[in-house]
C-alpha cells in the first residue's frame, strides 16, 4: 500500500499542463479526435466526438466498441497518472467492458475514470462511459494498470526512532 | 446492404475481399480478414502509424487491439452462425500480455459455446508467434 500523495494534489497545473495535451502527441488518440474534459487528483474525463468514421454498424449508425474500448482505456489512463506520486510509465494489464445500453447515434462519447486503489506495483480503476446524462451509463468498466518496474523498487525505511 | 446480408454473400461466393470496408471503425484502423486453411477467418491488422498509442517504445494503441479483437470476435460469429440478427455484446473482457509492437497483427477466434441466448466467443491477439499473444479477449453476445 502506498500512501504518498499524487502529484495531481502538489502541482496540478503541473499535471493539468503535462496531460491536457497530452493526448494531442498520441497518434491513434488524435485519429479518434479524443480530448480531455478534466481532471483531477486520481480522476479524468475524456471525450470523443461522434463522427461517422467511428461506426461500427452503418445500417444503426452506432459507434463501434472498439472507439469504446479506446475512451475506457484512455480515461482509466489519465486517471492512474493522476493518482501517482511521480511521473511514471504505466500499462494495462486487464479492462473489462459491460455494456449497459446502445450509444445514441450523433451524440458525444464520455468516459470518466477513477483510480480508486494504487498499490506499491498496481493500480485499480473503475470507469463509466456516458453520453449527456452521467446517471444513464452506456457502459461501464474496471480495469488494472500495472506501474513501471522501476518503481516497484521498495524505498529505503526511514531510520527507526531511538 | 446489410452486414449480416454481405457475409452471408461473402460465405457463399468464397470472397472476402471488401467485406471489412462496409464496417468504418473496421477501415480507421486498416482491419482485414481472409480464411485459413480450415476454413476459418483469420483476422489481419496491417502495420499503420496512426494506430500508435506510445510513440516512445513504439506500441500501438491498446484500445486499437481492443477493438480489433471485438470486431473479430463479433464477425467471426456471424460468419459462423446462419441467424440473421446482428449479435449485441453484453460484455467484453481483455487481458494485454505483450506491448503490441509497431508490426503487423493477427487474430483468430472461437466460439466457445452458443446457446439459444448466449454465445461466448474467446480470440487471441498475435504478431509473429501465435503462441506469443499479444492479448486474449473474451465476449458474451446476446443473440436475441
Amino acid at each position: 500500500m502506498t500512501d504518498e500523495t499524487s502529484l495531481f494534489e502538489r502541482e496540478p497545473d503541473q499535471v493539468r499542463r503535462l496531460h491536457g495535451g497530452f493526448f494531442h502527441a498520441i497518434p491513434h488518440a488524435r485519429e479518434l479526435g479524443l480530448e480531455v474534459v478534466d481532471m483531477g487528483a486520481g480522476w479524468g474525463l475524456l471525450k470523443i466526438p461522434y463522427r461517422a468514421e467511428l461506426v461500427g454498424n452503418p445500417q444503426t449508425g452506432v459507434l463501434h466498441g472498439g472507439v469504446l474500448t479506446s475512451l475506457i482505456d484512455s480515461a482509466c489512463g489519465l486517471a492512474v497518472f493522476c493518482r501517482l506520486p511521480r511521473m511514471e510509465a504505466i500499462a494495462t494489464l486487464d479492462l473489462r467492458i459491460d455494456y449497459l445500453k446502445p450509444a445514441t447515434i450523433g451524440e458525444d462519447l464520455f468516459a470518466r475514470a477513477e483510480c480508486y486503489r494504487l498499490t506499491r506495483q498496481i493500480a485499480f480503476v473503475r470507469s463509466v462511459a456516458y453520453q449527456r446524462d452521467p446517471q444513464q451509463p452506456v457502459a461501464t468498466s474496471v480495469a488494472t494498470f500495472m506501474r513501471s518496474s522501476a518503481s516497484s523498487v521498495r524505498a529505503p525505511r526511514p531510520p527507526e526512532k531511538a | 446492404m446489410e452486414l449480416q446480408q454481405l457475409i452471408q454473400t461473402a460465405r457463399e461466393q468464397g470472397d472476402l475481399s471488401g467485406l471489412m470496408g462496409h464496417i468504418p471503425y473496421a477501415r480507421l484502423i486498416g482491419m482485414d480478414m481472409r480464411l485459413d486453411e480450415a476454413g476459418q477467418p483469420l483476422f489481419v491488422l496491417p502495420y499503420q502509424s496512426k494506430n500508435i498509442g506510445n510513440t516512445a517504445l513504439p506500441a500501438l494503441h491498446g484500445g486499437v487491439i481492443g477493438g480489433f479483437l471485438e470486431n473479430s470476435a463479433i464477425v467471426h460469429l456471424m460468419w459462423n452462425r446462419d441467424a440473421v440478427e446482428m449479435p449485441k455484446t453484453i460484455d467484453f473482457s481483455l487481458d494485454y500480455l505483450r506491448s503490441g509492437r509497431a508490426i503487423d497483427c493477427y487474430a483468430r477466434c472461437e466460439v466457445t459455446r452458443q446457446g439459444r441466448r448466449i454465445a461466448h466467443v474467446t480470440a487471441s491477439c498475435w504478431q509473429q508467434d501465435p503462441a506469443q499473444p499479444v492479448a486474449v479477449a473474451r465476449v458474451h453476445f446476446l443473440l436475441t
